[in-house]
């Protein structure tokens, strides 16, 4: 990211990063991840409480990055997806433990635990989940 | 709704090594204020466009950077709204004149990125992404729109091709463009055989790194024939928002934004969509440009691709996108896109767009985008 940030900035995501913790809204039903802090359907009527989802779903659709971001260099190429969750919700992460059959519309993945990148000068690892196939 | 636009300018669009940010920003500003036959000091307000000043010359405040340049101690107003400033910036200032606060204003775009690094700028940009959840997982801007790419060839059937062909296209237009960043042709096979960006996106098919400024004397409408004999009519004006990461979206194939932006400009200016000349589009990506003539009604969903192959957005086509060159070909210094494709437009419905023009163009349109599509905004400008 390019950041050279104090460690809060990344350690008060871990929950949810961690666990795939995302929210749902016992008005509506929705279910988010990432979470929301307001129910975008609901908003003011809106109630959220945290929700454990799922560690499974498909690949929407991919790319593979070969001109990476600071802090990814050595990562590059690498694949990344939008995945979309069996219990709804879509994210963004990248694929790992693949082969070239794998990157395709429609593939079911799982999150795995694994090292994302790290950060500046303080060299602060950030972890977080990714996906392999199934 | 009717504002005037009296006066046009642009730096070259490039790497412009020589030149730093406050010069591509009077430079531009200076000859939109000749053009427009105006004396700075006519001018009541300064409105800027510039999404990442503070990480690519490690500048904030830079409205008023400018302004001070102009010596003028007018209200300057920095306007940020990523790939959008500049759109942005414009839609704020017409709002300023439309509320009778100003009379002329100056409205600028400008960016100077190749100060950086490659990677710092990739990263910079990725600032108009969702930092939290798409850019810590590595992901890039041609990342996201080789996602949206893959997804329109799954959904619609788009071909490498077609895509190749926006590039292909809009290369051929910054030929004829003097401030254009890259004035070579290309072919497909060019396209197709450049490196690998990011899959299925290869360097050919991405708009590229650019120092630039451009900018536009505004006026109301019934004081521009006093300092101008041809002024252009900016008539609807539109904006919306979606979420910033491309993953909460409705659809990973259409920018609602777009669309709503786009129904917002035209109702404003009475017309419908059949009743445009010609566009400048945010082609960021060449898969942009296919998605953005789908979403301002230019053919059906899915069509995009299409208009390329029948060559109907060509120069002399039916609806002609980007004759500027686009931001593919004239370049895409973030902040200044939105401007200089209104000066564009301006060019075009003047007479005045020489090899590049299109005959008897009545009215023009801008699209504008900020990040994978959290931001569009849609003008319309008559003759």
């Amino acid at each position: 990211m390019g950041h050279e940030s104090s460690v809060p900035l990344f350690w008060r995501l871990i929950k949810t990063r961690y666990q795939l913790i995302g929210t749902k809204c016992t008005t509506c039903g929705n279910v988010f991840y990432p979470p929301k802090y307001l129910c975008p359907v609901c908003r003011k009527e809106g109630k959220l409480e945290d929700i454990k989802l799922k560690k499974t779903g498909k690949i929407l659709t991919f790319s593979i990055v070969r001109s990476a971001p600071s802090g990814f260099e050595k990562e590059a190429p690498y694949p990344v997806a939008i995945i979309q969750l069996d219990d709804g919700p879509k994210l963004t992460s990248q694929i790992v433990d693949w082969k070239e059959k794998d990157l395709k519309i429609g593939r079911r993945v799982e999150a795995c635990f694994r090292r994302i990148y790290t950060d500046g000068k303080e060299g602060i690892i950030n972890y977080g989940l990714k996906f392999r196939p199934i | 709704m009717k504002v005037a636009i009296i006066g046009i300018g642009t730096t070259e669009f490039g790497e412009n090594w020589d030149k730093n940010l406050r010069q591509l920003a009077i430079e531009a500003g200076t000859k939109a204020i000749i053009d427009a036959g105006i004396r700075g000091r006519d001018l009541d307000a300064v409105y800027l466009g510039n999404m990442s000043a503070g990480r690519f010359v490690g500048q904030e405040h830079v409205a008023a950077l400018v302004s001070g340049e102009l010596g003028l101690s007018i209200p300057a107003i920095r306007v940020e709204g990523a790939c959008a400033s500049g759109g942005l910036a414009l839609r704020q200032g017409l709002f300023s004149i439309l509320s009778d606060q100003h009379d002329i204003i100056l409205v600028g775009g400008a960016e100077k990125m190749t100060d950086l690094m490659t990677d710092g700028v990739t990263s910079s940009l990725m600032g108009a992404a969702d930092q939290e959840w798409e850019a810590y997982y590595g992901v890039t801007f041609p990342s996201l729109y080789a996602m949206i790419a893959r997804r329109h060839m799954f959904e619609f059937g788009t071909t490498r091709e077609q895509m190749a062909k926006v590039a292909v296209k809009n290369h051929h237009n910054g030929s004829l463009n003097p401030i254009a960043q890259f004035k070579k042709e290309i072919t497909v096979d060019d396209v197709l055989k450049s490196t690998m960006v990011s899959d299925p996106l290869t360097l050919f098919d991405c708009s590229p790194i650019t120092d630039g400024a451009a900018a536009l004397i505004l006026c109301k409408a019934e004081l521009a024939k006093k300092y101008v004999d041809d002024p252009i009519y900016i008539v609807g004006s539109g904006q919306a928002s979606d979420t910033l990461a491309l993953h909460d979206r409705r659809s990973l194939t259409t920018l609602d934004a777009t669309v709503k932006a786009a129904q917002g400009a035209y109702k404003q200016a009475g017309i419908t969509v059949k009743d445009v000349d010609l566009a400048e589009v945010h082609d960021c990506f060449t898969i942009a440009e296919i998605v953005a003539t789908e979403d301002l009604g230019f053919c059906k969903k899915g069509e995009g691709g299409k208009l390329l192959d029948e060559k109907e957005t060509e120069i002399g086509g039916r609806i002609p996108v980007n004759t500027s060159g686009g931001l593919k070909a004239v370049g895409h210094p973030v902040g200044a896109t939105g401007i200089k494709q209104a000066v564009e437009i301006v060019l075009q419905l003047r007479g005045k767009a020489d090899k590049r023009q299109i005959k008897d163009a009545k009215i023009g349109l801008t699209q504008n985008v900020g990040g994978s599509g959290a931001t569009a905004v849609v003008h319309i400008f008559s003759r």
